[in-house]
């Protein structure tokens, strides 16, 4: 009966404890077929007339159990309470053996056996219950200590949260910065850029303005000399001396005069060189007015075709327009804006005709079509002005000076280099835009106006 | 006609009488010169009621033709000279200012002298 209770409960205790039922489904059925057996061996203690052997296989039974818990590694958590029962077993089955041995002494003793037997009861009963508490306190630290665990991991989630958010802040700063330190590097070599032409074009009209003055009194000499000229030509006919002598005089006086006209013609020269470098310092006496940029454009393009025509009449390219006709007008000065265009044409001309004329003898350039292309386009408050050639393009290190003052490719007399540094002074100055221009020696050049638009 | 001529080059001088010498000879022009505007000034004193015409550059160092202009109006409002400026900026700038100032007229250096002997003869005979 005693063993019944012992067996029924621990079988309890090891399925609750453990969660058999759940987390060790075959043992749980192990456990079910050994609480069947304990209720078959009560069932059998008091049905079957031999309740002393029914008795005795009580101990295999429960050894078998107990020696499973131990020795399986799945028990090893409750090892420690099935010692509890150690006592209790000894107990018992000293007493029984006792009986078995010799029942008339057993009778003499049987009491001091039931209080050994009560005792270890007791003792079984007391540690089972030390354990069910030391096992809530233990249960509780460590629901205790998971919670923490949760707590923790909530707090270093959200810290790690934190970082990525930071560490995403700092990238985007750090992008930030780059750009602005780009922009702030490009605005630098605008500024140099700009500085530079500024104080060259400023530089280049103080020099004009110094030649100027001794030029005029050259051209004014030169001119009002060959009046004299012709004026002594005539008082030495009045005079009475031999013809020959005459003839001799008015051929020195002639010499004289034609040198007084080459002066003046190598004077004139120098003077449009000079009057083209004061066109820097020149404030504008023009006004702004609303201009058709189009119409602008496409007329200078005409001209700039027609000089070239003029003078080499093998000349030929394709002029190809691309306007934006939503431009309507604009306000810019429309002869500074002009002479830009022409240079610009000029050169272009110029480019893709000097392209046909060095490579006249080679074959792979049979079909080469010159062309000159001139786009307009108006977007987000800018008109933006491309002139494009497929000429012969430029290296890095002409690209660098075209917009010097006197910085030329071409030919001495056939260029002043002036033209572009000229019109980077009218775009970038009295329009506030920007020119900039883009090139590929051997394949042509573009470049680009843009224009702020009010 | 008695014309004035005020410039700082010494050269105008030498360029105008080779110019007009058909002109001086025949008695048209008389030009006298003064190679700054303080020398201007101090010619007009002695020669107020000759002059009949000032011709003066604008860029001297010094007493510029702006200053002088400013001057010859002031100190002689009653029998006002002709005065032309010449200058070899030909800006608004320097227009505005002689014009203000109340010059008849503004040349700019190269001077044409076809176009200025034009004009003084205009005078002359006006």
């Amino acid at each position: 009966m005693d063993f019944f209770f012992v067996v029924f409960f621990l079988i309890q205790f090891i399925r609750k404890r453990l969660n058999t039922a759940v987390v060790l489904p075959e043992w749980d059925k192990k456990l079910l077929l050994a609480r069947y057996t304990a209720i078959g061996l009560l069932a059998a203690f008091y049905m079957l007339n031999e309740s002393t052997l029914v008795h005795w296989l009580w101990y295999p039974f429960v050894l078998s159990i107990l020696y499973t818990i131990y020795k399986e590694k799945d028990f090893e958590s409750i090892r420690s309470t099935v010692q509890s029962l150690f006592p209790f077993i000894a107990v018992s089955f000293l007493g029984d053996l006792f009986k078995l041995i010799s029942p008339t002494q057993y009778k003499e003793y049987h009491d001091y056996f039931d209080v050994a037997k009560a005792f270890a009861f007791l003792w079984m009963l007391a540690l089972w219950y030390n354990f069910q508490k030391q096992q809530k306190v233990l249960d509780k630290e460590r629901e205790e200590q998971k919670r923490r665990d949760e707590e923790n991991e909530a707090k270093k989630a959200s810290l790690e949260y934190l970082v990525a958010e930071r560490t995403q802040e700092l990238t985007i700063q750090t992008m930030e910065l780059q750009k602005a330190l780009d922009e702030l590097k490009a605005t630098q070599n605008q500024l140099i850029q700009s500085e530079k032409m500024a104080s060259l074009g400023e530089l280049t009209a103080g020099i004009a303005h110094e030649i100027q003055n001794p030029l005029n009194f050259v051209n004014n000499f030169s001119e009002v000399s060959v009046e004299l000229c012709q004026e002594l030509e005539e008082e030495i006919k009045k005079t009475e001396i031999p013809d020959a002598d005459k003839e001799y005089i008015a051929g020195i006086i002639s010499d004289l005069s034609q040198n007084q006209q080459k002066i003046t013609h190598h004077g004139k020269r120098a003077d449009s060189i000079v009057k083209g470098m004061l066109q820097h310092s020149r404030t504008s006496s023009g006004k702004k007015e609303p201009t058709d940029i189009n119409a602008l454009a496409d007329e200078y393009m005409r001209l700039a075709y027609h000089g070239l025509r003029a003078k080499d009449k093998e000349f030929n390219a394709t002029l190809t327009t691309d306007f934006d006709s939503t431009i309507g007008k604009i306000e810019v000065m429309p002869q500074d804006l002009g002479r830009v265009f022409l240079n610009l044409f000029t050169n272009a001309f110029y480019a893709v005709a000097e392209k046909k004329k060095l490579n006249k003898d080679n074959p792979t350039f049979e079909n080469y079509k010159p062309e000159v292309k001139i786009t307009t386009k108006l977007f987000g408050g800018k008109l933006y002005i491309r002139v494009s050639d497929n000429g012969t393009g430029m290296p890095e290190s002409v690209k660098s000076k075209i917009f010097q003052p006197f910085f030329t490719t071409k030919p001495t007399g056939q260029g002043t280099g002036l033209g572009l540094s000229m019109s980077y002074d009218i775009v970038t100055k009295t329009h506030e835009g920007v020119l900039d221009v883009s090139s590929k020696a051997g394949e042509g050049t573009e470049f680009k106006i843009t224009l702020p638009v009010s | 006609m008695k014309i004035l001529v005020v410039d700082d080059e010494p050269d105008v001088k030498a360029l105008f009488e080779q110019r007009f010498r058909r002109e001086i000879r025949n008695g048209e022009f008389q030009f006298s010169f003064a190679f700054s505007g303080e020398d201007a000034i101090q010619y007009l004193e002695g020669h107020a009621s000759e002059i009949v015409m000032i011709l003066s550059d604008i860029n001297m160092p010094g007493m510029s033709g702006i200053e002088l202009l400013k001057t010859i109006r002031k100190d002689h409002p009653m029998a006002p000279p002709i005065v032309m400026m010449i200058t070899a900026y030909g800006d608004t700038d320097n227009y505005e200012q002689a014009m203000k100032f109340g010059a008849d007229d503004f040349l700019t250096k190269p001077v044409n002298f076809t176009e200025l002997k034009q004009k003084l003869q205009e005078r002359y005979e006006g």
